[in-house]
C-alpha cells in the first residue's frame, strides 16, 4: 500500500494518511512512541481507534487512562484494600505496567499536567516502571506505545511538550470524513517480522534525515530518530528489508514536518520544483547502494531532464521537499522566522483545579473524610486513628471457632470513619500581563524599559510564583509577544527583538489582554494587567481610524475588564499626564499611575508594590 | 584512613545482587555518547571526588542528559560494603555508625570475617512522583500492619549512600522535596522525624540534577548547593547529529551487541576513574593555583568561599583524571565555567550569559 506522496499544495487525503499512521504505529508502538490524535470525540476518532486496534496483535493490551489518573493508578502503588485484608503491603500495578507490550490511550491529553506527562515520558524512555511510593519499591517492565487523544481547539491547547516530543506522529482528524477501512491486519503482522529482520540503516539514510531535520529546525535528535524508525517501519510495511527514498519521504512528511520550526532552507538551488521531485521519485527508485558515498548517492530521478541544473539530487533534498510540502501554512512562506512554539510549557491544566490541589503542593497534615478518586490516604495517620479501637472492635466480632479473615486476631480493623486524607497547600499563582504601547516615537524606550521590568519580575518569579506575559500593540493590532511564562531564559529569547511604530489600537490591546487574562484565570492563576501607554488611542476595533471611535471602543473594552473583575494598573507614560489615562483606569476599575520618565526599576516597583494579585481588588480606584 | 575498595574492584567479575530492583534493560554506554564533553567531564570529576558536591545539568530536550547519568551507573567501579547493612556502610570508614541497632555493622566493626561484600556503586534514579516517605524513609508499613511494631524502613536516601542520586527534571520536583534533598546532600546525614520515628543515618551521595531552564528556573539558593553546573545543547554539527542517530539506532536494534562493542572503551574510563581516585590524595597544589582561583572568584563576583573551594577540588580532580601529579593554572581555566557558572549573582538585564562573563574574566586574568 505505497502511498503516493502529496503533489504540491493539493489536499492530502487526511483519512488515508491517518490510516497509514495507524498501521505504522500498530507495527511498532514502542519504537515509534505513538501518535497524538487531534480532534474531538466522535465517530471518526472511534473508527480510527478501532482500525488501529485491529492492527495490534490480538493479545496486546490496550488501556485507556483517564485525565485525572492518580499516580498510584498510573504507575502502581499500594493496593490498600488488599493490603488491609492481607495484613501486609500488597503492590498493585498501574496502567502503564498493565499495558506492557501494548498501548496506552490518554484521554484529553491536552490537559495532562506537566508532571504526569514527565512520568509517562520517563516510563517510555526506560521501558519500565519504577515505583518508590507508599512503602513500596517495585520495577515492572512497561514497553508501551501511547495514543494521546488531543481535544484541544486553541493552538496552545496541546499535550505537554515532553510527551509530544516522544510520539512520532501528530495527526489532525478535525473535519475528516472516514473512508473505507483498508484491511491491512495481515500486512501489519507481516511487517513486524520484516522489521525484526532489518539490518542497521545505511549511512545515506541517516545522513539524509539528519540534514533534512537540521534544515527544518528540528533540533532534538529524538525527532530524527523517530523519523528513522518510521522510515524503517514503512519499509517493513511494504515488505522491504531496505529503506528506500519514498520511505524517507513518508517519514519526513509524517514525523519531521510537524516538528519543523522553520521553513527549510535550500543551500544553493533556491526552488527546484519539489513537486516534480517527489512524484517521480518513488515509483522507479531502485534502492541506492548502502555503501555508496552519501554525497554522491543519486536517486534515479536525477536523470529527469527537467532538473539538469545539478546532476545529482541528494536524497536529503527529497526529504526536505517532502517536509516542505507538508508544512503548516504559517511556516510555508519561507521568510518567517523560527517561531519555536514547540518549547511552550504545558498550560493544559484546567477546571479540575480542586482535584489537583488535593494532590499537589506541600503536605499540611490530614483530615478525616471520604476517600475520593485522586485523594491520597494518609495511611499511618489512618492506622493511628484506628489503633485505640482495635480491642473494642475485636470484641464486637466476638470469639468464634473458625479462623476467618473477619475474626483473625492479628488483623487490624480499619473502618471508613478512620480514613485520614492527606491535604496539600498549593501556593496560588499569578500571571502579570504587560500590555505595552509600541506605537509612536517613544515606543522604543517604553518597550526597552518594559522588557527590563519583565526580566526583573521574572528574576524573582520563584519567590512570587508569578508568570509574566507581554502584549504589544502598534500598527493595526495587538499581539501576544510573550505567552505566560516563568522562565527568564525564554522571556529573554523572545523579547530580544521588539519593533515599534505605527498607530495606537488601544481597544484591540485591551481586548487581547482581557482574553489572555480570562484564559489564565481558568487555569487557576490570578491575572493582573499592567498597561504602559500614553493613552492616546487613535485606532478603534478592527483598525477603524479616528480618535473618537478609538476612545469609545477603548472605554467599552475597559468596561469589560471591570466586568470580569480583573485587577489592573494603568501606567501613563505621556510626558504630561492626560485625563484620558485616568478615565481608562477608572473604566477598568484599576489603578492609575503617571510615570513620565519611565524606567524598568520604577515599573517593577509599581507592579511589585501591588503585592499578590488577589489583593488588588481592594486597591481599586486608589488614584 | 580511607578504605581501598579499588584493589578488589578490578579483580571482581561476578555480579552481586544489589538492593535496588534490577533494571530490565541495558543502559546506553557512557563512552558511546557523542560530544557533550563538558557534561561527561563534570560527571567523571564528581565520580573521582564526591566531596565536590554534585552536578547540575541544564539543557535542551534530547541532549542526552539522562542517558549520560544512567550510563555512568554501569561504568562506576564497585564498592566493598558491610553485608546485610541497609546503608551498605563502608566496612572500615563508617561501619557501626549507620544506626544504633545495625547488627551487621557492629560485627564488621568488631573485626568479624565474611561480612564484607562487593556491591555496584549505587546510582539511584529518583522517579518523578516519588513520595517523601520513600525518599527519606518511613514507618515500615508491613511491620506495623502485621506485628504492630514500629520499625524504620530506609528510603532512597539510604540506598544512595556512597553513590549517586539522580533527579531528572529537578525543576519539576516539588519544592519541599528539593529542599530536603539538598539539605541531606550537604550534611551527609539523613534525619528522620516522622510518624513517631526518630532516626538518623549517613547519606553521603553525589547529587545529580538535570532540567530544562525553559520549564522553570531553580532558586539560586538551590543552584549554589550544586558543586558543578554544565549546560548541554543538542549538537548542531551535521556530522555529530548523524553519529548520534547512527549509534542510537544501532543500540536500539541490538542492545547486547552494541554494549559489548563498547565494553573496552567503558573499561578504559573505569580504569581512569579508579586511577584518578588513587592519585587524588597525592596531587600537589601550588600556591599560584590557589591564588588563581581566588582572583577568579573575586573578578566575577561569586559569593562566598564555596566557589573557591569548588574550583580547587575540581581542578585537582581534573588533574587526577589527566594523570598529572600537580594542579596547574590551565586546569583552573578549564574547569572555571562549570565551577562558577551558577554562582554568579544574576543580573537579569545582562544579555550575555554567565558563561560569557566567566570567560571574559578568565581571559582578562590569565591572558587570552
Amino acid at each position: 500500500m505505497t502511498k503516493s506522496p502529496p503533489d504540491g499544495q493539493a489536499e492530502v487525503d487526511v483519512w488515508s494518511e491517518a490510516c497509514l499512521v495507524a498501521a505504522l504505529v500498530a507495527v511498532d508502538p514502542v519504537g515509534l512512541g505513538g501518535v497524538s490524535l487531534r480532534g474531538g470525540a466522535g465517530p471518526v476518532r472511534d473508527q480510527w481507534l478501532a482500525q488501529f486496534r485491529e492492527g495490534l496483535p490480538s493479545n496486546a493490551p490496550v488501556r485507556r487512562a483517564p485525565l485525572n489518573i492518580a499516580d498510584d493508578r498510573l504507575l502502581g502503588g499500594l493496593d490498600l484494600a488488599a493490603s488491609l485484608t492481607a495484613g501486609r503491603a500488597v503492590a498493585q500495578r498501574g496502567v502503564l505496567a498493565d499495558c506492557d507490550g501494548g498501548v496506552v490511550v490518554l484521554a484529553m491529553a491536552e490537559r495532562i499536567e506537566t508532571g504526569t506527562a514527565g512520568r509517562i515520558a520517563a516510563v517510555m524512555d526506560q521501558a519500565e516502571v519504577r515505583v518508590e511510593r507508599e512503602g513500596l519499591t517495585q520495577c515492572w517492565p512497561a514497553r508501551v506505545g501511547v495514543v494521546a487523544l488531543d481535544e484541544g481547539i486553541e493552538p496552545d491547547e496541546r499535550p505537554p511538550a515532553a510527551l509530544l516530543e516522544r510520539l512520532a506522529f501528530r495527526i489532525d482528524l478535525a473535519g475528516v470524513r472516514p473512508g473505507a477501512a483498508p484491511g491491512w491486519a495481515q500486512d501489519v503482522a507481516d511487517a513486524r517480522s520484516t522489521l525484526e529482520a532489518q539490518s542497521l540503516a545505511p549511512d545515506w539514510v541517516i545522513e539524509a534525515l539528519c540534514t533534512a531535520a537540521m534544515k527544518c529546525g528540528v533540533m532534538s535528535p529524538r525527532g530524527t530518530l523517530l523519523a528513522l524508525r518510521a522510515a524503517a517501519v514503512h519499509a517493513a510495511l511494504n515488505g522491504r528489508l531496505d529503506i528506500e527514498v519514498d520511505d524517507l519521504a513518508v517519514a519526513a512528511r509524517l514525523v519531521l514536518a510537524p516538528r519543523a520550526t522553520q521553513a527549510p532552507q535550500f543551500d544553493s538551488a533556491p526552488e527546484q520544483g519539489p513537486d516534480s521531485d517527489q512524484s517521480n521519485a518513488p515509483e522507479d527508485a531502485a534502492p541506492p547502494e548502502a555503501d555508496l558515498d552519501a554525497a554522491d548517492a543519486s536517486p534515479p530521478e536525477a536523470e529527469n531532464p527537467e532538473q539538469d541544473r545539478s546532476d545529482a539530487v541528494p536524497p536529503s533534498d527529497i526529504v526536505v521537499a517532502a517536509v516542505q510540502a507538508a508544512l503548516p501554512q504559517d511556516l510555508q512562506g519561507g521568510g518567517l522566522p523560527a517561531v519555536a512554539p514547540r518549547s511552550a510549557p504545558s498550560r493544559a491544566r484546567g477546571e479540575g483545579a480542586g482535584v489537583v490541589s488535593a494532590r499537589r503542593g506541600r503536605p499540611t497534615g490530614s483530615r478525616p473524610g471520604v476517600l475520593r478518586p485522586g485523594d491520597r490516604l494518609d495511611l499511618p495517620q489512618t492506622l493511628r486513628t484506628a489503633a485505640p479501637w482495635q480491642r473494642l472492635r475485636r470484641q464486637a466480632v466476638g470469639p468464634t471457632q473458625t479462623l476467618t479473615a473477619a475474626n483473625d486476631p492479628t488483623r487490624i480493623r480499619v473502618r471508613p470513619e478512620d480514613f485520614r486524607i492527606r491535604r496539600f497547600i498549593q501556593p496560588s499563582e499569578s500571571t502579570t500581563i504587560f500590555v505595552v504601547d509600541a506605537s509612536g516615537s517613544t515606543a522604543l524606550t517604553r518597550l526597552g524599559e518594559t522588557k527590563g521590568a519583565v526580566e526583573l519580575l521574572l528574576a524573582k518569579a520563584y519567590v512570587t510564583r508569578t508568570r509574566v506575559a507581554l502584549i504589544a500593540f502598534s500598527g493595526r493590532d495587538a499581539e501576544v509577544l510573550l505567552a505566560p511564562t516563568r522562565s527568564l531564559t525564554r522571556a529573554k529569547r523572545q523579547l530580544s527583538d521588539l519593533a515599534g511604530g505605527g498607530g495606537t489600537p488601544l481597544a484591540s490591546a485591551i481586548d487581547a489582554a482581557l482574553a489572555l487574562a480570562v484564559s489564565e484565570r481558568s487555569k487557576d492563576r490570578a491575572p493582573r494587567l499592567v498597561f504602559l501607554t500614553d493613552g492616546r488611542a487613535n485606532l478603534g476595533r478592527g483598525g477603524a481610524p479616528g480618535r473618537p471611535i478609538a476612545e469609545r471602543d477603548a472605554l467599552e473594552a475597559a468596561a469589560q475588564v471591570r466586568n470580569a473583575s480583573i485587577a489592573s494598573i494603568f501606567i501613563d507614560t505621556s510626558p504630561r499626564p492626560q485625563p484620558n489615562g485616568d478615565r481608562y483606569a477608572r473604566a477598568m476599575g484599576g489603578l492609575y499611575a503617571p510615570l513620565p520618565y519611565i524606567d524598568a526599576g520604577a515599573v517593577f516597583g509599581l507592579v511589585d508594590s501591588l503585592g499578590p494579585a488577589r489583593g488588588l481588588g481592594g486597591l481599586r480606584g486608589a488614584a | 584512613m580511607r578504605p581501598e575498595p579499588i584493589a578488589v574492584l578490578v579483580s571482581s567479575a561476578a555480579p552481586l545482587p544489589s538492593p535496588a530492583p534490577a533494571r530490565t534493560r541495558l543502559a546506553y554506554p557512557f563512552s558511546a555518547l557523542v560530544g557533550q564533553d563538558e557534561m561527561k567531564r563534570a560527571l567523571l570529576i564528581a565520580a573521582v571526588d564526591p566531596s565536590i558536591g554534585g552536578v547540575m545539568v541544564f539543557g535542551d530536550r534530547g541532549a542526552g542528559k539522562s542517558t549520560a547519568v544512567r550510563g555512568l551507573a554501569a561504568l562506576l567501579p564497585r564498592l566493598s560494603a558491610v553485608k546485610g547493612c541497609a546503608f551498605h556502610c563502608d566496612p572500615v570508614a563508617d561501619a557501626g555508625r549507620c544506626a544504633e541497632d545495625c547488627a551487621p555493622c557492629a560485627q564488621a566493626f568488631g573485626g568479624a570475617q565474611g561480612v564484607v561484600e562487593l556491591i555496584d556503586t549505587p546510582v539511584v534514579d529518583l522517579p518523578l512522583g516519588a513520595t517523601e516517605d520513600r525518599v527519606v524513609g518511613a514507618l515500615d508499613l508491613e511491620h506495623a500492619l502485621t506485628r504492630g511494631e514500629k520499625r524504620f524502613e530506609p528510603g532512597l536516601l539510604a540506598r544512595a549512600h556512597r553513590g549517586f542520586l539522580y533527579i531528572d527534571e529537578v525543576n519539576l520536583l516539588e519544592d519541599h522535596l528539593v529542599d530536603l534533598l539538598l539539605d541531606v546532600a550537604a550534611s551527609g546525614e539523613n534525619l528522620v522525624e516522622r510518624e513517631g520515628l526518630s532516626v538518623r543515618h549517613p547519606a553521603r551521595f553525589v547529587l545529580i540534577g538535570s532540567g530544562n531552564p525553559e520549564e522553570g528556573e531553580l532558586r539560586p539558593q538551590l543552584l549554589d548547593r550544586f558543586g558543578l553546573s554544565v549546560e548541554v545543547r543538542t549538537p548542531d554539527v551535521l556530522a555529530d547529529r548523524i553519529e548520534v542517530v547512527r549509534r542510537r539506532d544501532a543500540f536500539d536494534r541490538d542492545r547486547a551487541a552494541f554494549t559489548a562493542a563498547w565494553a573496552p572503551a567503558e573499561a578504559a574510563i573505569r580504569e581512569q576513574i579508579v586511577a584518578a581516585r588513587e592519585r587524588l590524595g597525592q596531587i600537589e597544589t601550588p600556591d599560584e593555583v590557589l591564588e588563581a582561583g581566588s582572583r577568579l572568584c573575586m573578578a566575577v563576583g561569586a559569593d562566598g568561599l564555596r566557589g573557591e573551594l569548588t574550583i580547587l577540588r575540581t581542578a585537582r580532580a581534573a588533574a587526577a583524571l589527566k594523570g598529572a601529579t600537580q594542579v596547574s593554572v590551565a586546569d583552573v581555566r578549564e574547569i572555571a565555567p562549570m565551577a562558577l557558572r551558577h554562582r554568579l549573582r544574576r543580573n537579569p538585564l545582562d544579555e550575555g550569559g554567565s558563561t560569557a562573563r566567566i570567560e571574559r574574566a578568565v581571559n582578562e586574568l590569565f591572558g587570552g
